[in-house]
């Protein structure tokens, strides 16, 4: 039972960080119809700044800080010069051009940093761990991470439902015609919510850093089950992106423990331990399938207009 | 992407001045790596360790003036058959040295064989080509994949450990390793778990691995999966409890980036930096005055391919087109392997001995693995019986 609750912490854990990355991705999808294949590269470019400003100061918390304006200013920037002229082309175009930035900047990576995996160490106030069932420390780091993804997750919630801002990317995504027709300037809006989408994409890499390692290509394998959390979630929907990203890191994580364990109950253990593995794998996109069969526009569908 | 490591202006000018010896000519030999992603980090030891030599050698192998070319596999099997096909018809190399990675080997194996060209494999060695499929222009430095698995087997069966929790990556390499530990080991198996390659989070296997009442671990994890594996098992504390018994998972390409957190841990393979031959030392402290890195067994086993093609290509006078000579040369291979003695078996994989290696600090700071002990002494593969050469 409490191995059951130590997996189902480091369910939420992978779920909070899909959130911080589908977060974004949900809102440029759905407020702007913008497919960016390349939301996965901010989560690496947010990891590698820090890493970068971590070396320079040796002070986790500013190198963050610091982080997230470069990579803030480099969503801009992408925004400005690139994406901006492709809002109005179709999604293969976007799909192409995006892919080709994933491309560019995996390899700039890898000419600056290097192929190999690097580590940012966390903060050394959140080192240390404690024994969370016997025989296995839990870092402190990994609950903090926790904390901080949930109160992310309140504070978009008040962005997106208590205020004026928040208030216009709803009516964006529901009508983005007539927002505009209203006076709103639209296209500066888009660009508020890319930026911010990209810095969240980079402060969820950021701090997944410490956890895992730092190497070019990491936010792509991310980046497919970013996409099936939004899917299932409903495009453009904060709180579907956050149940949905929260449901598939406990299926994932739990699927992983579980899946091998209740096969082999049912075959013989070499049987099990080839068709478990695929299976686990396979989760969370036939979560995917049913969710759509059901409910073709996800969990929480964004009203559109027309 | 390609680079040309021509010789040395010297050498083309001694070549021009002294009388040519009979019958040499040039010798080109094509580096078939992987360079690019991630896992480029184990082509590029394997890219340094061989230019070293050709360049120790003043620039030329067994007294034929050498031109070495490398070209990257990207780790794609479709753009590994394209390059080594370039270097065979457009490069025309005598010589292709190849593969970190054994689906790459597997890519371009046919084409190098039906080219009638002399391949040697600096790390690779599945076991496809050491059974039945056998073949007298292949050649490989390293290992056959099993044989480090089945020494931490061998090692586990003879030091009392009780109960191991197996971890490997879900795919062929993977198995391989598992089955291979699994020769020796007759001990209680807690678990066999496959996570996904490229595997970010091992949170939740390190929860079933710190439950499952094991008293060690066996995994292979290569490259970047090693780095977060391992550095997510020590926080967790569970480097004191149990023994961990790995293989590529805490090396020369990975420790960079482990440091601390793979201390105490243990590896396996057939030398190490500290190994105890002088020519070893010399070759690792010339490789870290060039390159600024501590060389790992890839860096070694593509120094030593040089070496063998040096021993062979002077054995038969620089004369490169007379092939069988050669191959019989390199059968023979009569040099100085900085493993001590080197023998291939008759399916032209080495024998040879299989050590624990642990990981040490060293006084500079840098972290290299270290020879603990040997395990297997003069160890053939398990497959050289169904070659019938």
């Amino acid at each position: 039972m409490s191995l059951f609750l130590v997996q189902s912490l480091n369910g939420l854990q992978f779920g909070i960080l899909l959130f911080l990355i589908a977060a974004g991705l949900t809102l440029v999808f759905g407020v702007m119809g913008f497919i960016n294949l390349a939301h996965g590269v901010q989560y690496m470019i947010g990891a590698y700044l820090t890493f970068m400003f971590f070396q320079w100061t040796t002070n986790f918390f500013i190198a963050l800080l610091l982080g997230m304006i470069v990579a803030l200013i480099i969503g801009l920037a992408c925004e400005m010069f690139i994406f901006r002229h492709l809002y109005q082309r179709n999604h293969l175009d976007q799909v192409l051009a995006t892919f080709g930035i994933i491309l560019f900047v995996n390899e700039l990576v890898k000419v600056i940093w290097g192929p190999s995996s690097l580590i940012l160490p966390p903060p050394e106030i959140f080192s240390w761990s404690f024994e969370i069932i016997e025989g296995l420390r839990y870092p402190i780091y990994r609950l903090v991470v926790i904390a901080v993804g949930i109160t992310v997750a309140v504070g978009l919630y008040f962005a997106v439902f208590k205020t004026r801002v928040g208030m216009l990317v709803r009516a964006g995504a529901t009508n983005p015609e007539m927002v505009s027709a209203l006076g709103v300037d639209i296209k500066r809006l888009f660009m508020i919510v890319f930026g911010f989408g990209t810095m969240l994409a980079g402060f969820a890499g950021a701090i997944a850093a410490p956890m895992f390692s730092l190497e070019p290509n990491m936010g792509d394998d991310l980046l497919i089950t970013v996409f099936v959390v939004i899917i299932i979630g409903g495009i453009g929907s904060i709180r579907g992106a956050f149940i949905a990203a929260v449901l598939i890191g406990l299926l994932d994580t739990l699927g992983r423990a579980v899946t091998t364990d209740i096969l082999r109950l049912f075959f013989d253990p070499s049987t099990a331990n080839q068709i478990g593995p695929a299976l686990s794998s396979m989760l969370i996109y036939i979560l995917m399938a049913v969710v759509l069969f059901f409910k073709p526009e996800g969990l929480f569908p964004v009203h559109r207009a027309g | 992407m390609r680079k040309f490591l021509s010789t040395t202006a010297a050498a083309i000018a001694l070549a021009f001045t002294t009388v040519p010896v009979a019958n040499a000519a040039d010798l080109k030999v094509g580096l078939v790596l992987t360079l690019s992603g991630p896992p480029g980090a184990l082509g590029k030891q394997a890219e340094d360790g061989f230019n070293l030599a050709v360049e120790k050698l003043g620039g030329s192998l067994g007294g034929a003036n050498t031109t070495v070319v490398v070209v990257d596999d990207e780790l794609k099997p479709d753009v590994a058959l394209t390059r080594v096909k370039s270097l065979l018809e457009r490069d025309d190399v005598d010589i292709v040295v190849g593969t970190i990675f054994s689906n790459m080997l597997a890519a371009i194996y046919k084409p190098v064989i039906k080219a009638d060209k002399i391949l040697i494999s600096p790390n690779a060695g599945p076991s496809t080509f050491a059974g039945e499929k056998c073949h007298p222009n292949f050649f490989v430095t390293s290992y056959q994949n099993n044989q480090n698995f089945e020494a931490l087997g061998k090692y586990a069966q003879d030091n009392g450990v009780k109960r191991v929790f197996m971890l490997a990556p879900n795919y062929q390499a993977g198995r391989d390793a598992m089955n291979g530990f699994k020769k020796y080991f007759k001990g209680d198996i807690a678990d066999e778990v496959f996570t996904p390659l490229g595997h970010k989070d091992f949170s939740a296997e390190i929860a079933q691995i710190a439950t499952s009442k094991s008293d060690a671990v066996f995994t292979f994890m290569p490259g970047g999966m090693g780095v977060r594996f391992v550095k997510q098992f020590d926080e967790a504390g569970l480097s004191d409890k149990m023994t961990f018994l790995s293989a590529f998972t805490v090396d020369e390409t990975t420790l960079p980036a482990q440091k601390d957190a793979a201390v105490g841990l243990f590896g396996a393979g057939t030398w190490a930096p500290d190994f105890d031959l002088d020519r070893s030392k010399d070759f690792v402290s010339s490789f870290e005055a060039k390159y600024g890195y501590v060389p790992g067994s890839y860096a070694m086993q593509a120094y030593d391919a040089a070496l063998l093609i040096d021993s062979a290509v002077s054995a038969v006078d620089g004369d490169v087109s007379n092939k069988e000579g050669l191959m019989a040369a390199l059968k023979e291979a009569k040099f100085d392997s900085m493993r001590g003695t080197f023998t291939f078996n008759n399916n032209q994989y080495p024998i040879q001995d299989f050590y624990l290696l642990n990981i040490a600090k060293r006084a500079d700071g840098k972290y290299q693995t270290e020879i603990a002990e040997k395990i297997l002494e003069n160890s053939g593969d398990s497959f050289a019986a169904e070659c019938k050469m």
